[in-house]
């Protein structure tokens, strides 16, 4: 079998995940499994709020360089570690705003990240809408997938799951 | 209904008679609904409040939603005493959080107390509409027309992608909230519960006790409600909480028949003594009453015991609670003649039967 992201290689890494009893399979080799940030923890953590919440805070890691988070919300001024502490987001701006950074959030509550019920009437808070400004160049993903590869190789699994969130989060923003 | 009958009857319409109410007793739907514009909740000032609160008392005015859903009162809770919000968190028309930070929030309900919707909790609305029996999708269907009829005359914070948006992550999308309290007292004999609710909890339900979040199973009354909100539709949501409450349903009916057949003696004498002591009783505590009316309700579905209606003992098991009692006392009791009066009240209630 083939490892279905590159066609090339053979798949040597078999992936079955399973969140909220959607299961999903992938058969991959053992470099496009590293890029995707499985095969050593081929598994979603369980649910955990504050570990979740303690990664966002974590200070960025020394030497790479970033733009500056933006870490409070322009429409009603909470912050990130507001946030945290409570665990509550301060108006529907702040899913605009924080958008990228919850999505890692929203996928472990409920295993997806975008609405299919009864569509608001009007969807006023513009959440949805696409940022301003692309603050996710792809300079900043391949630097995290590098990081990602150390870490794996270093078993830093925990260090390595947030490094993977956050790279989906910067793909997922950048679609 | 004005106001007063809410907090002086104990009876409300979601305790009357309805499909499987042998083992459910109340289907629950819950949609939580934030304003554009407004900060959440939690980061309100006063006068903020007020204005959210405003809002919807004018909103729940508006004849095209009054034509939908019928009349609605909104009641600050600084007009009600500490003992009537009691009342109404005992009633489950609002949950203790109201309670809490009273000049900052009210409730609005409909006539018949099927619909009330609280403001300011820990969103703008959260509005929640409480059948009997196990009727989830009927209970959907009230919902869903509250909240079309308000989305004509207010706009809730919403995007394409997320749905609606809500201040805690855990339920934005749907915002729906769907439960259903069962009474389960032969898993429970059968010590089975434990059981049967971690097959529950691994089916993506949450299961609590009688007064929802924190709280204990008394009288062995359980919540079974959904977890997830985003990422499914409302029909979805509710057709798996239907499906695995029937499951649990189906399960308690051959309890109950297996303890009937195996242990009929026994399971007689422990009904018909708790009907004999909630009839005799002269001090009865708030929990040995939640216990015993939970054994009288299983005599009566066994029809061990016959000609007392189930919507009597669910209205005892309100009545019964420590605001309502001091209510009907019209005055504060202490503890001991609580129970007293307490079990007068049973007494007198179950002697018209």
């Amino acid at each position: 079998m083939l490892c279905e992201k590159c066609k090339e290689r053979p798949a040597t890494v078999h992936y079955t995940e399973i969140v909220n009893n959607q299961k999903r399979e992938m058969h991959l080799c053992e470099v496009c499994a590293r890029e995707e940030g499985m095969g050593s923890f081929g598994f979603f953590p369980q649910l955990d709020l504050h570990n979740f919440l303690a990664g966002i805070l974590e200070p960025e890691p020394a030497g790479i360089k970033v733009r500056p988070a933006v870490v409070r919300c322009p429409a009603c001024g909470l912050t990130e570690r507001e946030f945290a502490a409570q665990g509550l987001l301060g108006c529907g701006e702040c899913y605009n705003h924080f958008g990228a950074r919850l999505e890692p959030l929203l996928r472990r509550i409920h295993g997806a990240t975008r609405h299919v019920g009864k569509r608001p009437v009007r969807a006023t808070a513009a959440a949805g809408r696409q940022p301003a400004r692309q603050d996710t160049g792809t300079d900043e993903i391949a630097r995290l997938k590098a990081e990602l590869a150390e870490a794996v190789a270093r078993e830093e699994f925990e260090r390595a799951a947030e490094l993977r969130d956050r790279i989906r989060a910067l793909e997922q923003k950048r679609k | 209904m004005a106001l007063k009958d809410t907090l002086t009857n104990a009876y409300s319409a979601w305790m009357g008679a309805g499909p499987e109410d042998d083992v459910a007793v109340s289907s629950r739907v819950r949609l939580a609904r934030a304003l554009a514009h407004f900060p959440f909740p939690h980061r309100l000032r006063r006068e903020k409040a007020e204005e959210v609160i405003h809002a919807v008392a004018l909103a729940v005015r508006q004849p095209e939603v009054v034509r939908k859903v019928g009349r609605l009162e909104l009641v600050r809770m600084t007009e009600l005493s500490p003992i009537e919000r009691q009342i109404l968190v005992e009633k489950h028309l609002i949950s203790p959080e109201l309670t809490r930070e009273a000049e900052k929030r009210a409730v609005v309900l409909s006539e018949d107390e099927t619909t009330s919707i609280m403001v300011n909790e820990e969103d703008h609305l959260r509005i929640q509409c409480l059948l009997p029996g196990l009727q989830l999708e009927e209970t959907w269907q009230v919902a869903d027309t509250v909240d079309t009829a308000l989305q004509s005359v207010l706009a809730f914070a919403a995007s394409e992608k997320l749905g609606f948006l809500t201040a805690c992550p855990t339920n934005v999308g749907t915002g729906l909230r769907a439960s259903v309290m069962l009474h389960l007292p032969a898993l429970a004999m059968a010590q089975q519960i434990k059981e049967t609710l971690t097959a529950v909890a691994k089916l993506g339900l949450v299961v609590r006790g009688l007064y929802g979040e924190g709280t204990e199973a008394k009288g062995n009354f359980f919540q079974i409600s959904n977890q997830i909100t985003l990422g499914q539709t409302e029909d979805e949501i509710i057709a798996n909480l239907v499906s695995v409450t029937r499951r649990v349903i189906a399960q308690e009916r051959t309890a109950r028949q297996a303890l009937y057949r195996e242990r009929r003696e026994m399971l007689e004498d422990r009904v018909c003594r708790a009907y004999g002591a909630l009839r005799h009783a002269r001090m009865i505590s708030s929990e040995e009453a939640l216990r015993l009316l939970s054994d009288v309700r299983l005599g009566i579905d066994l029809g061990v015991i016959q000609g007392v209606p189930r919507r009597v003992l669910t209205e005892l098991m309100i009545m019964t609670r420590p605001a309502f009692l001091v209510k009907l006392a019209g005055k504060d009791l202490p503890p001991f003649p609580r129970d007293v009066y307490r079990a007068q009240l049973i007494r007198e209630k179950l002697k018209q039967f």
